[in-house]
């Protein structure tokens, strides 16, 4: 065996100085990664080639991809690619190529090596799409070749914050429909399109194992760490470009369940399809008790339970995104719940409350939506009045209303009054209501929310049968049922009008 | 010229007559500065009255129902607002529910020139309330329809709680600016009530 062993090392020898020496052959390729060639039926590689630097196709690929007829003319030095009685003519050396009769600019010249014709890939765009029947569109920064009007938007990921709560945006331009997917363990975002050029963060951060594209072209997997929670997912579609935000935040310990039948997990995949945010605020909270009723039961805490409910439901039968003012019994000022709702964009604010008279009699359920002030009455007409117009991007201009932002209900209290008649009838289907079903009234809280508000007092407790009532499990899912009802029925009705 | 002079002589006149009434008023009130001091109106017989408006809860709690009142006189719009808020702050009378929480105190009570009238309480009024739209609402419309419906020179009352702007009394109702009067809340005054109230009173 040991004779052998300098033989062996002699070839090794002559096999790596051949390697070596091929790119300074004169025929010398390089395999560049390849391309792919996207259309409606099929994804198929495109291999590439590179020759000084510059990234070409063989000529024998394209036209299998293509079905073109390729006839070279060696005399001439040039070839005659025909499709369908339409003609590519290019010569050797010369970074051009006659289209139809007319010349098209070429970024470097065709090549060719040995027998093979070897065209830059801009050829595919440039030349051979104005006598293809389909336009084909270049990618290079996502190595695609796009045949024919296929929706490819790009969909660029990055992470916010490690968090926890973790928090990455994808943004896709131009905008498209994303659906996502909460499933186990990771969040599956399906863009409404025929391929996605992701350019996606290469790294895990906080909660996010990784960012990849999925089996289908059209999907980007978020796979989560063990530690993750239930995520949620929001949406926003402004200046021709979605923004979708994924918050994970840290998941819940197994040994410290909430409370119980608050917390169902999502049973199904959550389905999201208009991006909004709802927020529910929980009265009171902390020293803060609210109305106490004589049996015991405190105004904030079942305020929280069932705002709790409230949220569950319209996790899973929604899809939408909820943010809750608070999540334990602490004290929150009226201030820090209207800036929740406002920083969040919430698309609508729904206040719950539990009621207090001076006597026992009074009963049943009220809603309330915000009364402007003689402040808040000048505020709307100022706002009107003082309204700038800004240049937008792409031309036109954009109205800007000023208003104080504690009076930021100007703006929508005739929405807030379409929302409370919504609450309203929703409500009576599955509680008493009081003798002032809807109310008008100066309310802190709404007043400085910028966004349809409104105020839901759910039975008084200081009426001794509406405070046991209160407290049972069928009253409570029964009103957070009648408030996501009534969301759902406010949504549809402002959906309506925004699209005439 | 001499519409100018006209002018001039009226205002003078008018002043003249503001000046007079009000030393009148000085001067007629002088005993009455001791009866407010000694909480209830113990003297009624002895001290001049104004008949007014004051606001209480309904005896089943569902409104607010406006009762007459006695009020001890008292010398111009803020004295007089003093002794109207007074009274209101005290006992509701038979069958009512008082809506003001017990305990609360009048720190101050002022009007500016715009006729926004200021009624400062004392932190009980936050402290002790029971809660709830409706008491707060109570609370507050009790406070705002009798200063205004009462002293027709006052448009609008701004609640200060210890001296300070709040936002609420009790986490709903917007204070932070002047309110205007709200007879929403307001039933319609029983009168088999208030003949009851009469031969109650005395």
């Amino acid at each position: 065996m040991t004779p052998r062993l300098p033989i062996t090392r002699a070839s090794a020898a002559v096999v790596a100085l051949f390697l070596l020496a091929l790119p300074l052959l004169p025929f010398a390729q390089d395999n560049g990664a390849p391309y792919t060639l996207l259309s409606r039926d099929a994804r198929r590689s495109i291999p590439i080639v590179v020759n000084g630097g510059r990234e070409l196709i063989a000529l024998d690929d394209v036209a299998a991809l293509f079905s073109l007829t390729v006839r070279g003319d060696s005399l001439a030095g040039g070839f005659t690619i025909t499709y369908r009685g339409r003609t590519i003519i290019a010569s050797a050396d010369q970074p051009m190529a006659s289209v139809e009769g007319k010349v098209v600019a070429l970024p470097s010249p065709v090549v060719q090596v040995g027998r093979r014709w070897l065209v830059p890939v801009e050829f595919l765009s440039r030349a051979l799409s104005p006598i293809y029947d389909q336009r084909i569109t270049l990618r290079p920064a996502a190595r695609l070749v796009i045949l024919g009007d296929l929706r490819v938007p790009r969909l660029a990921a990055r992470i916010d914050a490690a968090g926890p709560p973790t928090r990455a945006t994808f943004l896709v331009t131009p905008a498209a429909r994303v659906t996502a997917t909460t499933e186990s363990g990771r969040v599956v975002l399906r863009v409404e399109a025929d391929a996605l050029e992701a350019t996606l963060p290469p790294s895990a951060t906080g909660l996010i194992e990784n960012i990849r594209l999925g089996d289908q072209s059209d999907t980007v997997i978020v796979a989560l760490t063990r530690g993750a929670g239930t995520p949620r997912v929001q949406m926003v579609t402004a200046d021709n470009a979605t923004r979708v935000i994924v918050e994970i935040p840290p998941g819940v310990a197994p040994q410290t369940p909430g409370a119980p039948g608050t917390e169902t997990p999502a049973p199904a995949p959550v389905s999201i399809r208009t991006p909004q945010t709802i927020v529910i605020d929980p009265g009171h909270g902390g020293e803060d008790v609210g109305v106490r009723g004589a049996g015991g039961l405190e105004e904030k805490q079942l305020t929280l339970d069932v705002a709790r409910r409230v949220r569950s439901l319209i996790e899973s039968r929604l899809g939408l995104r909820v943010i809750m003012t608070r999540d334990d019994d602490k004290l929150v000022t009226l201030d820090e719940r209207a800036a929740t709702a406002n920083n969040n964009k919430a698309s609508l604010l729904v206040s719950l409350h539990a009621n207090g008279s001076p006597s026992a009699t009074p009963a049943g359920a009220e809603v309330f939506y915000d009364r402007l002030d003689r402040e808040g009455e000048a505020a709307k007409k100022a706002a009107a009045a003082q309204a700038i117009a800004l240049p937008i991007i792409g031309g036109g201009t954009r109205r800007i209303e000023i208003i104080p932002w504690d009076l930021a209900q100007a703006a929508h209290v005739e929405a807030s009054d379409v929302l409370a008649g919504v609450l309203e009838e929703e409500l009576r289907k599955v509680v008493p209501m009081s003798a002032r079903p809807r109310q008008q009234a100066p309310m802190r809280l709404l007043s400085a929310a910028n966004m349809p508000a409104a105020v839901v007092e759910m039975a008084y407790l200081t009426n001794g049968k509406q405070e046991k009532d209160a407290g049972t499990d069928a009253f409570k899912n029964n009103v957070a049922q009648a408030i996501v009802n009534a969301i759902a029925r406010f949504r549809s009705m402002t959906e309506d009008r925004e699209t005439p | 010229m001499t519409r100018k002079r006209w002018i001039l002589v009226a205002v003078g006149s008018a002043l003249a007559l503001v000046a007079a009434v009000w030393a009148i008023n000085a001067f007629g009130s002088k005993p009455a500065p001791a009866a407010p001091a000694t909480t209830a109106a113990s003297t009624p017989t002895e001290t001049a009255h104004i008949t007014a408006t004051l606001f209480y809860a309904s005896s089943d709690g569902q409104s607010l129902v406006g009762v007459k009142r006695d009020v001890p006189l008292a010398s111009g719009v803020v004295e007089q607002g003093r002794q109207i808020l007074l009274t209101e702050l005290q006992a509701a009378p038979q069958p009512y529910i008082k809506v003001i929480p017990e305990g609360t105190a009048l720190r101050a009570f002022y009007v500016t020139d715009r006729g926004d009238a200021f009624v400062d309480l004392s932190p009980e009024v936050s402290r002790a309330h029971p809660g709830g739209s409706l008491n707060e609402l109570m609370t507050v419309y009790a406070l705002v329809n009798a200063v205004t419906t009462n002293l027709p020179a006052v448009q609008s009352v701004q609640i200060l709680v210890d001296g300070k702007e709040v936002d609420a009394i009790a986490g709903h109702v917007d204070i932070r600016r002047p309110l205007t009067r709200d007879t929403s809340l307001v039933r319609e005054r029983d009168t088999t009530q208030d003949s009851k109230l009469k031969t109650q009173k005395p």
